[in-house]
Order: C-alpha cells, then sequence, then structure tokens
C-alpha cells in the first residue's frame, strides 16, 4: 500500500517536473531579441512543412465532415420540417466546435507527430548538440520557429476546414437533397454572429494550436535519443495533444457558451 | 591522480579541477575528484575504457553538463559557473567533432559548412564561399559540397565535419571517438589530418578514443581514466613504459587483468550446482 502511495507521489512530482521543464524550454525559446533576419526564412520554411503541407488532409476531412453534418442535419430536421435551418446548424457546428476540435486533433497526427519525430532523430544524431557546441541556440533556432509555425497556421487551417465543411454541407443540403438555395445561406448569414460563434471559434482554435505544437515540441526535445524512445515521444505526442484538446474543449465550451 | 597545481597555468588551455559528476537520473559517480590538464598548442589523447565516461568528459568541457563539484576552466574562465550567454560566446572560441559527425541533414555539405560562417559573422555570400571551399580543400572535399550527407560515406561524413569544426577558426578542437567505425585509408586520412590541422593552424586538440595504436602516433600527452580518475598521464612513451597494471592493460589490450574479463557473477561451479543465484 506504502509502495503504491510513493509510486503515485512520484508519478505526480515526475509530471510537475515535466511541466516546468516544458513551460522552461517555450520560456527560453520564445523569451529573447528578436532576429528577423534570421528567423524569418526558418518561419517560413516551417509555415511550409507544418500549414501548406497539412492542407490536403484538412481539406479532405472538411468536406467530407460538412457533408455527413448535411446528411444527418436533414434528416433529422425535415421530420420537424426545418430543413431551412440546415445552413445555421452546419455552420454553427463547424464553426465552434468541428473546426477547431477536429483541425487540433488532425493537426496533432500530421504535424504534431512529425516535429516530435524530427526534433527526437536530430537529438538521437547530435545535431542538437552540435548546434549548442557551435554557440547556436537550439531553442531558438529549432523550437522557436516550430512553435510559431504551428501556432499561425492551425487557425488558418481550421478556418480552411471550417469553410470547406459549410461547402461540403451546402453541396449535401442543396444541390443533392433539394433545401432552398436562398434558405441555406440567409438564415446561416441571420444566425451565426461574429463575436459570439466565429470569435470564440478562432480563439479555440489559437489555444489548441498554442497547447499541441507546445507538447509536440516539449516531447521531441526531452525523448530519449533512441529509436524506441522517439517512437514513445511520438505515440505520446498524439495521445497528450488529443487528450488535452478534447478536455480544454469542454473547458473553453463552458466558459463561452455555457 | 594528477596532483600538481593547475590553477593560472597559462601552458594549459583547458584545466580540470578535482570534478564530481553523476547524471541527474543516476546517484552512481562517473567522476570522483578528476583532475587534468590540456596544453596549448598540443594533442592530447583521452583513453579508457568503454562506459567510463569519456564522451562526458568533452560534455563538461563544452558546458553542456555541469560537475556538482569542481572547476572546469577554458582560458582561465570556470565554465560551470559562467552564464548562460557568456558560454555561448566563449563556445564560439571552441567547437567538437561527434561521433556521428552531426551534420545537418537537411543541407548540404556546402551549406553545412557555411552554416557557423552566416551564424556568427556579416560575412558576404562570395566571402564565405571563400572560406567553405578553402576548409573543404583542407579535408579532400571540395568536390563533393554539393553532396547531401545522407550521400557521404561514414569517413567523409566526419572529415565534412571536421571541415564545419575548422570554419570559425577555433582555439580548441574536441574530437569524440574520431577513427570509431572507420576503414583503414578512412582512419589514415582523419589521423592525418587532426595532425596537420593542428600543427598548421595552431589548434588545442583534444581526443577521446580506445583505439590505441592510431592515437599514440599523433598524441602529445595522453590520459587514460578508469575507476573514476586519472590512473595514468604522460607522453606516449612514457605511459607504454608505466608499470601501472591497468593502463598496461589498457594499452597492450590484454583480456583479463584489474578490467576483469568475466562480469560479476558467483563462481561457475556454484551456478551449476545451483548454490549461486542464478539470476
Amino acid at each position: 500500500m506504502l509502495n503504491k502511495v510513493a509510486a503515485l507521489g512520484q508519478a505526480t512530482l515526475n509530471s510537475i517536473a515535466g511541466a516546468g521543464a516544458a513551460l522552461i524550454m517555450l520560456t527560453r525559446a520564445l523569451v529573447g531579441k528578436p532576429q528577423l533576419r534570421k528567423s524569418w526564412p526558418l518561419l517560413m520554411q516551417q509555415m511550409y512543412s507544418v500549414g501548406v503541407m497539412s492542407l490536403i488532409i484538412i481539406v479532405v476531412s472538411g468536406l467530407f465532415i460538412g457533408m455527413v453534418l448535411g446528411l444527418q442535419g436533414y434528416t433529422i430536421l425535415v421530420d420537424f420540417g426545418a430543413e431551412q435551418s440546415l445552413g445555421p446548424m452546419v455552420a454553427l457546428s463547424l464553426l465552434r466546435e468541428l473546426g477547431p476540435v477536429v483541425t487540433a486533433l488532425l493537426f496533432a497526427g500530421r504535424a504534431g507527430s512529425a516535429l516530435t519525430a524530427e526534433i527526437g532523430l536530430m537529438k538521437a544524431t547530435e545535431q542538437l548538440s552540435s548546434l549548442e557546441m557551435m554557440a547556436v541556440d537550439p531553442l531558438r533556432r529549432v523550437i522557436a520557429p516550430r512553435f510559431w509555425a504551428g501556432l499561425y497556421s492551425m487557425p488558418i487551417l481550421a478556418a480552411v476546414f471550417s469553410a470547406v465543411g459549410i461547402y461540403g454541407g451546402y453541396l449535401v443540403g442543396v444541390r443533392w437533397l433539394g433545401v432552398d438555395d436562398g434558405a441555406f445561406w440567409s438564415v446561416m448569414q441571420a444566425n451565426v454572429e461574429w463575436g459570439h460563434d466565429i470569435m470564440n471559434g478562432i480563439i479555440k482554435s489559437v489555444v489548441f494550436a498554442f497547447v499541441v505544437t507546445w507538447i509536440a515540441l516539449h516531447k521531441g526535445f526531452n525523448c530519449t535519443p533512441t529509436s524506441v524512445g522517439i517512437s514513445k515521444a511520438t505515440t505520446s505526442t498524439v495521445v497528450t495533444a488529443s487528450l488535452a484538446v478534447l478536455g480544454l474543449d469542454f473547458v473553453l465550451t463552458a466558459l463561452m457558451f455555457g | 591522480m594528477l596532483t600538481t597545481t593547475l590553477e593560472g597555468n597559462p601552458e594549459h588551455l583547458v584545466e580540470i579541477d578535482d570534478i564530481y559528476f553523476h547524471y541527474n537520473h543516476s546517484t552512481h559517480n562517473l567522476y570522483e575528484g578528476l583532475s587534468m590538464a590540456i596544453p596549448r598548442g598540443k594533442i592530447t589523447a583521452v583513453m579508457g575504457p568503454s562506459g567510463i565516461g569519456k564522451t562526458t568528459l568533452l560534455r563538461l568541457i563544452g558546458g553542456q553538463l555541469r560537475p556538482q563539484q569542481g572547476q572546469i576552466r577554458f582560458a582561465g574562465q570556470n565554465i560551470p559557473s559562467l552564464k548562460r550567454s557568456e558560454l555561448y560566446q566563449l563556445r564560439k572560441r571552441m567547437s567538437m567533432l561527434f561521433q556521428s559527425g552531426a551534420l545537418f541533414s537537411d543541407m548540404t555539405v556546402y551549406d553545412n559548412i557555411a552554416f557557423p560562417l552566416r551564424e556568427h559573422s556579416r560575412l558576404s555570400e562570395e566571402l564565405i564561399e571563400t572560406i567553405v571551399l578553402l576548409k573543404l580543400e583542407a579535408v579532400g572535399l571540395r568536390g563533393a559540397r554539393h553532396l547531401m550527407p545522407a550521400e557521404l560515406s561514414g569517413g567523409m561524413s566526419r572529415r565534412a565535419a571536421l571541415a564545419r569544426s575548422i570554419a570559425l577558426d577555433p582555439e580548441l578542437i574536441m574530437y569524440d571517438e574520431p577513427f570509431a567505425g572507420q576503414d583503414p585509408i578512412s582512419m589514415g586520412v582523419i589521423i592525418k589530418l587532426i595532425k596537420e590541422l593542428n600543427e598548421s593552424l595552431g589548434l588545442t586538440s583534444i581526443i577521446v578514443t580506445h583505439d590505441v595504436e592510431e592515437v599514440l602516433t599523433i598524441a602529445d600527452y595522453v590520459y587514460i581514466i578508469a575507476d573514476k580518475q586519472v590512473v595514468g598521464h604522460g607522453t606516449p612513451e612514457q605511459l607504454l613504459n608505466s608499470d601501472n597494471a591497468l593502463v598496461h592493460q589498457f594499452l597492450h589490450g590484454e583480456a583479463d587483468g584489474p578490467v576483469p574479463f568475466h562480469y560479476r557473477a558467483p563462481t561457475l561451479a556454484d551456478e551449476l550446482l545451483g548454490a549461486g543465484d542464478a539470476k
């Protein structure tokens, strides 16, 4: 019994120490004199790597999720003669919840795992150590541009996801199932508020971007530099980031819409 | 153990003074009162059995690790007590050749060598190109500048990394197992390069290795580490004639001696008859 309590205490201490290490890593990476001449090309490179390269999975997923929403929404709403509310239903579902959340989950799987594996491999092949020995801070050189790229990319990807999803709902609801075109858009326009719906969705995606990118970078930077260590860190990034997104989504939803 | 007074000797570029070190995840001390001095302009070899912490020693000198006790001075500055920014300034005066080469896998050989110049200077691209080509010429890889690290052999990677490590003309180069896994030709090339670069650029070199034969041909001074301390030091000739049993076993590659052939275990008879602990 005592051993179990001790193990629980040790696990708690390890978690706190891990969170502290992650915070120190991020602070050291981000706080300091900005060097635009050097950091701008690195940021662009990473925006391409984590943002542009994630576009395909975001667009395809957004389209299908929007289409499913259109189909499911129609079959439910038509029983109540309320199929003209399909537009706001699809739009609000995407803008408030599915856009930020599913984008964050996909981003964790696609870009987050890649970030962890890349940094872990740089650590295993002593590239991070060699940066340090060349008097180049790996936190500023490797971690910072990837963090900013993740933070900027994910809200844009969430916006693309929502826009494509709404179009998917339109294709199914209006083009296939015959909901009135004008009603679909005008009722949506009347019911979606800029501040309450769109801004809250953007805030959610920024929070998720921060958390997912931070977790991915921390797991890579602090992984055991072996093949097993990198594999575990990559898995841990996807699991931890996904759970963090889902947990935070509930908290944010309760604060924003509760 | 080194007993001479180290502090303030201008002939020493690096002075390691009575350090105690263990990794955070372990309570087992890697060093207990280890001291050594690295003379300026010389090639110093640090040897010892595997797992004794030779690479750790280089990381301590580079400030990537901090000892729990003791001082490590580079040109008179105590490295463990430096602030982060001071340490980064100091590192511009030293470089390290990693065992894997540690070339950046997303850059060509040329860009790898230009990297420290672009980071730490405001030289024009034309001047950087001239310097890079000169460094590559020195290691015989001028023709390979457009290749990616994945396209290089092990020996070529190490030579490209060596070119990168001399890009900023450091005072100290630390070589971590430079001969490991090299074919005889590549090994000969690296031995020649270390010797020539040290002489022509006036460098101070520390070579961590357990390739006795190779390193004794170029080292001016040798330290042998075992049992958490320096167990022998001197010129290669002095050490070859040493009567220290451990030094003798290590330099002559004897299978049994102070470092036993068998890992700690009960006797075979006890084990087979079931008296010993089978695990």
